[in-house]
């Protein structure tokens, strides 16, 4: 294929904004032809903001995008791909029901006259198919296969539309290995016939095995382009954490983490694992200690807060508190044994929008005490206005719904609930997201307030600064295994890059 | 103050902020039509102690469907929907009577021994929240969708009342039981009392208790309310066992009122009148609930009825007004509707 190396989409100053945020400020991107493009950024870095722009999901507000040096602009998804730009969805967005040569054709049937012509359309699917390698019977409904195979269904799909450009959107988090090799060689051969990928993964191991290039966003800026041979993982996870590593860091001190004494341990998970979810993983929270769970995005950080709150069951290993052997077997049970949980998505598992603030902390309290045995509206009333008044949570009235709050006053009122239980365990998985930096500080002086009275808690959270400056041991995870721990004087961002930076053992579950 | 806040919030106002306001007034409206062009419609007067009058009637006629109604609303409150209440209603009837005749199937007209009325009450009423029970089950234990899993049983129900029955209509005499539908107590005819024993009974069991916060919690958002401790399956099991016993009641009273279980007949199409009465009442479908808007909407529907009856419009009309009146309802709801209205009122700009 000739022009291999030329220009062939070249995005320059693209900017959009979301009422209140800037999703994507002045980024440039550049792909060329027969290259696989990583993207890389953490949770809200803009990744996904880009593509949807680009696949006419999202309108820019500003900024040039030209593919093959002619403008482009996609009004759909649909659209963008009969211009030649194709995306393979993380969510498999086909229709189960139909059958995988349905799958592939459906909107561009071949006719025979008034008729869908089903015999080329098995034939041409089943071509489609064996391109990558797959030989299964396409008469059968997309139901009846694995996801990976319905992965990769999705992507003859977009292959056989001819396109120019192929968006893989973490295509390979429910493929295994094997399964993984075999879409790394299809995206081999596609770049060698010309095609220019972007590729989406949140594995650092597959960005090295594959990618030529990286562009690194940050907070909706871009970072950099590099070329991938010459960017170590060090420096790439430095770029997306945003700490430049070469200037000695500055760290606040754990002075205040510091654990004087070893206390008792609450809880001990001794090689709780779950199949497919987890591997098996070691962690011992004592009294009055603050213990963090540092990795990048799905490296298994919620998923250890899930099992130790009951909403999952672990499939081996064994849960202490105490010194006592317990089942946690869902969350009504671990809030019996003096658990809490506040979730990373506020939105769809922590708030109740539709009921008011006072309602929305008093329901773990009440739940607990049973139907019967309600708290009087005094008595909520005074739980409500106290916590209302701690923790600073700005409402125009306790009876205002907690839909229409902020979402760092979301966040409060659930930690009001939680704190309003006297939890003994604390979870707080990434409590500070979308949040100020105002209500970042005080949610940082609640932690240590609680450490001070003596409650655990489990700190999960995407900003190392945050995880060293309020956690005296940290728990790190890469790939869902635990692959670190230090604790004490040793936590550092430095010390958690490096960490996590060391080869993978391309260990998959 | 408060003036300015209603005026920018004129077409959410009683949705969002689930008010019975709209519903009165419907029910007012109604009221008020009848009080200009209904003859004494008004009218109430008391023949040997008991109240007669088109109002009474209106209660009467209605309780039926007011006490699914009040079943109904739970269960819409949890997210889900009761289609089987009347094929529920059909069971419950005809096992009474086949309770009360039990030799009438098999042509032998003799009463034998009367039934005892705790039995014939009793039996039908534990069937009932069993039928309930197994709906609650299908749905928040195995997740079936809750208008398939009771549909089930609204189809099979019937089938069940036929078996019961033989396919006859079976008729009784059985002087304590018809009490239930045509006896008077206090001056009111009993329906309407059982009607105000079951609204005060929930009200207390919901909103004296901490019952009713689960249950919108769950319905507003179930894995939230799960993370928080609250038992959402059973919680949501329990109101289709309730919705079950409501329906089970209302199956008794109107078969001791028409003295005879017609399997076929008994409370058909009822759960689409009680569907209606709880939207037109305010509640969400997962999410706060009104029980007293809920009747309300029961009443507009029953004095629509007999608003139009009185007024000598054949019956299959009533239908059609029915209908009007549950577009209407729904498209105020809608909450895309109400957008697109008031972006069109203040023409500004949207984020999409």
């Amino acid at each position: 294929m000739p022009d291999i190396g030329n220009v062939l989409l070249e995005i320059r100053g693209l900017s959009r904004s979301f009422p209140g945020v800037k999703a994507l400020d002045a980024v440039d991107f550049t792909l060329r032809r027969g290259e696989i493009h990583a993207l890389m950024g953490e949770n809200g870095a803009g990744k996904s903001t880009l593509i949807k722009v680009l696949t006419g999901v999202h309108k820019k507000n500003s900024g040039s995008i030209k593919l093959e040096g002619k403008g482009f602009e996609a009004s759909s998804p649909m659209d963008a791909a009969s211009k030649g730009i194709s995306t393979v969805y993380q969510e498999i967005n086909l229709l189960p029901n139909l059958s995988v040569a349905e799958n592939i054709f459906i909107g561009r049937q071949p006719m025979k006259g008034f008729n869908i012509d089903w015999k080329a359309i098995n034939m041409n699917a089943k071509k489609a198919l064996v391109k990558l390698n797959l030989e299964i019977d396409v008469t059968l409904p997309l139901s009846s296969f694995s996801t990976a195979i319905q992965q990769m269904v999705a992507i003859a799909r977009v292959i056989d539309i001819r396109a120019k450009i192929l968006i893989l959107d973490e295509p390979t988090s429910s493929l295994d290995m094997a399964e993984c090799e075999n879409l790394f060689k299809t995206m081999n051969r596609l770049k060698e016939e010309g095609m220019g990928i972007i590729f989406i993964t949140h594995f650092l191991d597959q960005v090295y095995e594959t990618s030529d290039r990286i562009t690194v966003l940050r907070n909706g800026q871009f970072i950099g382009e590099y070329k991938t041979a010459e960017l170590p993982r060090f420096r790439l996870i430095s770029k997306m954490l945003g700490k430049e590593l070469e200037q000695e860091m500055v760290s606040p001190g754990n002075t205040q983490g510091d654990t004087p004494a070893r206390k008792e341990p609450f809880m001990t998970l001794n090689n709780v694992e779950k199949k497919g979810v987890l591997f098996p993983f070691d962690l011992e929270i004592c009294e009055g200690e603050v213990v963090g769970l540092a990795g990048l995005l799905g490296s298994g950080r919620t998923e250890v807060a899930k099992l130790l709150f009951g909403i999952n069951r672990p499939t081996g290993g064994t849960m202490e508190i105490d010194k006592r052997p317990v089942a946690v077997n869902s969350p009504r049970n671990a809030i019996s044994h003096s658990i809490a949980f506040c979730p990373e998505d506020r939105k769809t598992e922590g708030i109740i929008p539709d009921l008011t603030v006072r309602e929305n902390i008093v329901l773990p309290l009440q739940s607990c005490r049973g139907f019967f045995r309600g708290i009087s509206r005094k008595e909520q009333e005074k739980i409500t206005d106290h916590y209302i008044e701690l923790l600073k949570i700005k409402v125009s009235n306790r009876e205002q719904k907690a839909g229409t709050l902020s979402g760092g006053n979301q966040q409060k009122v659930i930690l009001a609930r939680w704190m309003a239980m006297n939890p003994r365990l604390l979870i707080l998985d990434e409590p500070t997201r979308g949040i100020d930096v105002g209500a970042k500080a005080e949610i940082e002086k609640l932690i240590f307030r609680l450490r001070e009275e003596g409650r655990s808690i489990l700190f999960i959270s995407s900003e190392l600064e945050e995880i060293v400056h309020t956690c005296s041991r940290v728990a790190i995870l890469k790939d869902r295994k635990k692959v670190g721990e230090i604790s004490g004087e040793n936590i550092s961002e430095e010390k958690i890059m490096t960490t996590l930076a060391q080869e993978g053992t391309g260990e998959r579950l | 103050m408060n003036i300015v806040k209603k005026k920018t919030s004129l077409l959410n106002f009683g949705l969002s902020e689930l008010s019975i306001i709209y519903p009165l007034l419907a029910f007012i409206a109604i009221l008020l039509f009848n009080l200009v062009f209904t003859e004494g419609f008004f009218h109430i007067e008391i023949k040997n102690g008991h109240l007669f009058g088109s109002l009474i009637d209106i209660f009467n006629r209605g309780a039926p469907v007011i006490l699914i109604t009040i079943g109904m609303t739970l269960v819409y409150a949890t997210g889900g929907v009761d289609l089987s209440v009347g094929a529920i209603i059909a069971i419950s009837g005809a096992l009474a009577a086949q309770m009360i005749r039990p030799d009438y199937v098999k042509g032998i007209l003799e009463y034998g021994d009367q039934t005892s009325l705790i039995m014939v009450l009793l039996v039908p009423l534990a069937l009932s929240i069993i039928l309930g029970l197994w709906n609650g089950f299908l749905v928040a234990y195995i997740g079936v969708q809750p208008i398939i899993a009771t549909l089930i049983l609204m189809t099979v129900g019937r089938g069940i009342a036929q078996l019961i029955t033989h396919g006859q209509i079976i008729v009784f005499e059985h002087q304590p039981f018809q009490f239930i539908g045509s006896g008077f107590f206090l001056g009111l005819p009993f329906p309407v009392i059982m009607v105000i024993l079951l609204f005060a009974l929930t009200w207390a069991l919901t909103r004296k208790t901490t019952l009713g916060l689960f249950i919108e919690a769950s319905g507003a958002n179930p894995l939230a309310s799960r993370y928080m401790g609250i038992p959402v399956r059973v919680i949501t099991t329990l109101t289709y066992g309730f919705s079950g016993f409501c329906a089970g009641l209302a199956g008794l009273i109107i078969t001791a009122d028409i003295k005879a279980a017609d399997a076929n007949n008994a409370g058909i199409f009822m759960e689409l009148d009680a569907i209606a009465a709880v939207i037109i009442g305010g509640t969400i479908n997962g999410g706060r609930f009104s029980m007293a808007g809920a009747i309300i909407g029961a009443l507009i529907i029953q004095s629509l009825t007999t608003t139009i009856i009185t007024r000598g419009v054949p019956p299959q009309v009533v239908l059609v007004f029915k209908a009007v009146i549950i577009i209407m309802v729904a498209l105020i709801q809608s909450k895309k509707l109400r957008d697109q209205l008031s972006l069109i009122l203040h023409s500004g700009d949207r984020p999409s």
